[in-house]
């Protein structure tokens, strides 16, 4: 079957203003006669609660966190993509547009990634009014940086902060909502299920963290805003209680789930260094505008960084791409940063990492000049490493940190369930096979604030309108079902912790599906999926009751989740017969060992069905279709 | 380089907020140094499991510092000996094998204990929703560089606005008063001119939402300050009075 985008008709440009004139609106009395359900409170889902409540909509708002303050958004370091060009650089909408349709492969939706462009200015607008603290210059208006992969300096940031300066606005706007009564806000819910009616989503149940109780939600529309899905490795820059739930639950009910093998490994995190190690932490990427990355030039050259003479030092990006040098896209300073330590010459104790010099920008700038921009990063990385950077090398390696596979949605952010929309990281819309810097919090905000809350009213009125009642039997069902899995969970009662069955599957997919992949890799790791997961339901062991706070069992449910879900990333690995942005088939590379494209045969989105756990998943092609841009291989020479 | 190291932690141990509480000695063994103080207690807790025991219950996500859902009062502490530091990024290279640990909840009459050190801190949400906002709906925003602020003025704001509403201020406090919580807050959008037509009535609002969640008052203690993993000052407290008093006295506001 092809999908339909529902691509609105017209010139690129006129498109989005086009499709805003033709939805149908809702008259400002009847708002108030909607309720709808907003899963998630990060900057796509609070921005989303927050807007909708402004405009009239009743909204229940849901997170698992004890607040909505502490979606993972606010982990966020570098910074937010627009495209004002206060700088006087020669940024523009068209730029911005094509640097992201570009830095992704060519895997995106032209339409929407030119409507995000378009919006992107009046985000920094709106977070400004809102009091958003972000870096300015000695004359008042707003600093910019460049980040990661731009040749302009489109970044707005808040020190090394911005994502969380940016979160706790939408979560202030939400408060003021929650304050008015336009939204109900419940902390510390996971939702374990979407409950359709006729075929529309039209509520959910959740967990009650707190209580163990199961609850039901009835509304006219449901909108996940529920992140991404790198906890699947284990080991990630995610939160702890980052989890593909919410999305598995929702593609079990029938929503496609697409381009799943689109994951992100981010250049400059700290290395891993041991087995009990709980999550690996990012150092924003904007530290390599300073940063230079070298290896020894010889292999196993054990000397300490500072032993090391100048003349045996490979500053390898900077050698290999000389325009771009340490700025190039992450999914190839991931690769380069693999394929030095695959050559022998990584650094420290593990011989997976690199160096991250700072020594010529002090010396260049000056220590106070790097200090004030960096010098939160670097207090960080002293105290989880207890070395101080100014004085030696960082060490970064890559590490798993973002999705940009996700929820299948059309251009309204709708799936292919009436009244299910996915906002952020949850939908696979905006970044192709690889998202640039500071385009996540862009696109959140973006999804958030200006775009669903046009669309969904588009849904909204030309629907039936169905009384609100959670005594269905969808939302019976739903529950019961809920309730057998819970029950089925506790029943086990095996030998090993949930910890260690999520452990295993993350290094299963890190050696097999992380930064470089093969066929025979990939159908190897589907059989361990399988095997793993089969053990998982023999021998977990998950203590204590359902009856109060019980976190065991929340992380397995979601490792549960991830057993399953793990296969389907792998399944869409092995279908993408080609390298991509952040899938890189080994197979699929030019002779400088960048990733070659197929776009004869694989330039679309591939979108699963659920047929059934242990099934193959149905495969849908919605084709991707390029009027405005050339497609091009990347090239960061 | 690291090492391994064995402990014992007196912990928390409380069903819920109806149980009385006691203190449970368990031992920590072959803990390495370059574990966070969090993945100790992971350790810790897939071994409680194992032997068939119900394993602690602590809050934390981002492990990172700056999500605030984490925090324990160790020997005494809010988040632990070293200053400026969460206790998702005390790492245990900072104990000694042999020593004795205590690790208790955030204390409040206002954050009732859920579970072991798991607290509920929704207060804080509450304060923040009395007025911890700037009342600007999505859409109308001038552009962002109409209004020019002062670079000093903008990082001042920063300063405050860098809270991750840990409740560790509280902690800390022997009042138990959120008044470096709310000072942030109120600091935060009264140094920005987008803050500053709710400025009065943002500072009455909040103040008294503490009082009716059940803080204490601000005795000048200072601990709060000092025990802040984000090193907010106090001066946001002579701040917030001074907006207090000004918007009590002068202001329309009631």
């Amino acid at each position: 079957m092809l999908l339909d985008g529902k691509i609105p008709a017209g010139p690129l440009a006129e498109k989005w203003d086009r499709h805003r004139f033709e939805l149908k609106l809702v008259n400002p009395a009847n708002k108030r006669k909607f309720d709808i359900i907003v899963v998630g409170t990060g900057l796509g889902g609070g921005s989303a609660a927050a807007s909708l409540a402004e405009m009239g909509y009743n909204v229940k708002a849901f997170c698992f966190q004890d607040s909505p303050r502490r979606a993972h958004s606010i982990a966020a370091q570098g910074g937010i993509n627009a495209a004002k060009n206060y700088p006087n650089d020669g940024d523009s909408i068209r730029r911005l547009f094509y640097d992201t349709i570009k830095g992704g492969d060519f895997r995106a939706r032209e339409a929407n990634v030119y409507r995000l462009a378009q919006v992107s200015n009046a985000i920094i607008d709106h977070c400004v009014a809102q009091g958003i603290p972000f870096a300015r210059e000695y004359g008042g208006l707003l600093a910019n940086r460049s980040f990661g992969g731009a040749q302009v300096s489109r970044t707005f940031y808040a020190r090394g902060q911005t994502g969380q300066q940016l979160l706790l606005g939408a979560y202030r706007s939400l408060m003021r909502q929650v304050a008015a009564g336009k939204v109900q806000m419940f902390a510390r819910r996971e939702m374990l299920d979407v409950v359709l009616v006729n075929g529309h989503a039209k509520g959910i149940v959740v967990r009650n963290l707190i209580t163990g109780q199961l609850e039901r939600y009835a509304a006219d529309a449901v909108v996940l805003a529920t992140g991404g899905y790198g906890n699947a490795f284990f080991l990630s820059t995610n939160a702890m209680g980052s989890n593909v739930t919410a999305a598995y639950r929702a593609y079990m009910k029938g929503a496609l789930f697409a381009n799943p093998c689109f994951t992100q490994i981010h250049p400059t995190c700290i290395p891993v260094h041991g087995d009990y190690q709980s999550k690996l932490t990012l150092m924003s990427e904007s530290l390599r505008n300073d940063g230079r990355v070298w290896v020894p030039k010889n292999p196993g050259d054990k000397r300490p960084a500072n032993q090391i003479p100048e003349s045996e030092r490979d500053y390898y990006l900077e050698r290999k791409y000389p325009s771009f040098g340490n700025l190039v896209p992450r999914d190839v300073a991931s690769r380069n940063a693999k394929a030095q330590c695959d050559e022998g010459k990584g650094v420290g104790d593990t011989a997976l990492a690199v160096y991250l010099d700072f020594a010529d920008a002090i010396k260049r700038d000056g220590r106070d000049t790097i200090a004030r921009k960096y010098g939160n990063l670097f207090e960080m990385y002293d105290k989880i490493t207890g070395e101080n950077p100014y004085t030696t090398p960082m060490m970064i390696y890559p590490a798993v940190h973002y999705t940009m596979g996700g929820l299948w949605v059309d251009y309204n952010l709708m799936s292919n369930i009436p009244g299910l929309f996915v906002l952020g990281e949850a939908n696979f819309s905006d970044h192709g096979a690889n998202r640039l810097g500071a385009s996540a919090l862009m696109q959140g905000l973006a999804d958030g604030y200006f775009v669903l809350p046009y669309t969904i009213g588009g849904y909204l009125v030309g629907s039936p309108k169905e009384t609100l009642s959670t005594s269905k039997a969808p939302f019976e069902e739903a529950e019961r079902g809920v309730q057998a899995r819970i029950d089925k969970l506790m029943a086990v009662q095996g030998k090993r912790t949930v910890d260690d069955f999520h452990r295993q599957l993350g290094l299963i997919l890190w050696d097999h599906c992380g930064m470089s992949r093969n066929n025979a890799g990939l159908e190897k790791a589907r059989g361990m999926v399988q095997e793993l997961r089969a053990e998982f339901w023999q021998n977990v062991k998950v203590p204590g009751t359902t009856a109060d706070l019980n976190q065991s069992l929340e992380r397995a449910g979601r490792v549960a989740d991830f057993l399953e879900f793990a296969e389907l990333l792998l399944i869409d690995a092995l279908h993408r017969q080609e390298s991509c942005g952040g899938h890189f088939n080994e197979a699929y590379q030019t002779p400088e060992n960048e990733a070659l494209r197929n776009d004869e045969e694989y330039c679309h989105v591939a979108a699963w069905e659920y047929k059934g756990i242990g099934q193959d998943p149905e495969f849908h092609k919605e084709p991707l279709t390029f009027e405005n841009v050339q497609l091009t291989q990347r090239s960061y020479k | 380089m690291s090492k391994s190291i064995d402990l014992t932690l007196k912990v928390w141990r409380q069903a819920g907020p109806k149980d009385k509480g006691h203190f449970e000695t368990l031992r920590a063994q072959n803990i390495s140094t370059e574990m966070s103080f969090l993945e100790m207690l992971d350790v810790v807790n897939d071994q409680l499991t194992l032997d068939g025991k119900e394993p602690i219950a602590f809050d934390s996500d981002c492990r990172e510092g700056i999500c605030g859902m984490c925090g324990a009062v160790i020997n005494g502490r809010p988040h632990g000996p070293l200053k400026a530091t969460t206790l998702c990024q005390l790492h245990m290279r900072h104990f000694n094998s042999g020593d004795v640990i205590a690790i208790e909840p955030f204390r409040a009459m206002a954050f009732k204990v859920i579970k072991d050190l798991v607290i509920d801190r929704s207060a804080f949400d509450q304060i923040i929703q009395a007025g911890g906002f700037v009342s600007v709906n999505t859409g109308g925003a001038p552009d962002a560089n109409a209004v020019p602020i002062a670079q000093d003025q903008v990082e001042s704001a920063m300063d405050a606005a860098q809270c991750i509403s840990c409740g560790a201020c509280v902690a800390a406090c022997p009042n138990a008063s959120a008044m470096l919580f709310v000072s942030a807050n109120v600091s935060h959008l009264a140094l920005l001119p987008q803050g500053q037509p709710e400025a009065a009535r943002r500072a009455i609002a909040m103040v008294r939402e503490m009082d009716r969640q059940g803080f204490g008052n601000c005795s000048n203690e200072t601990e709060c300050e000092a025990e802040c993993p984000k090193s907010i000052s106090i001066s946001n407290i002579a701040r917030l009075n001074r907006q207090f008093y000004r918007a009590s006295l002068a202001s329309s506001v009631k």
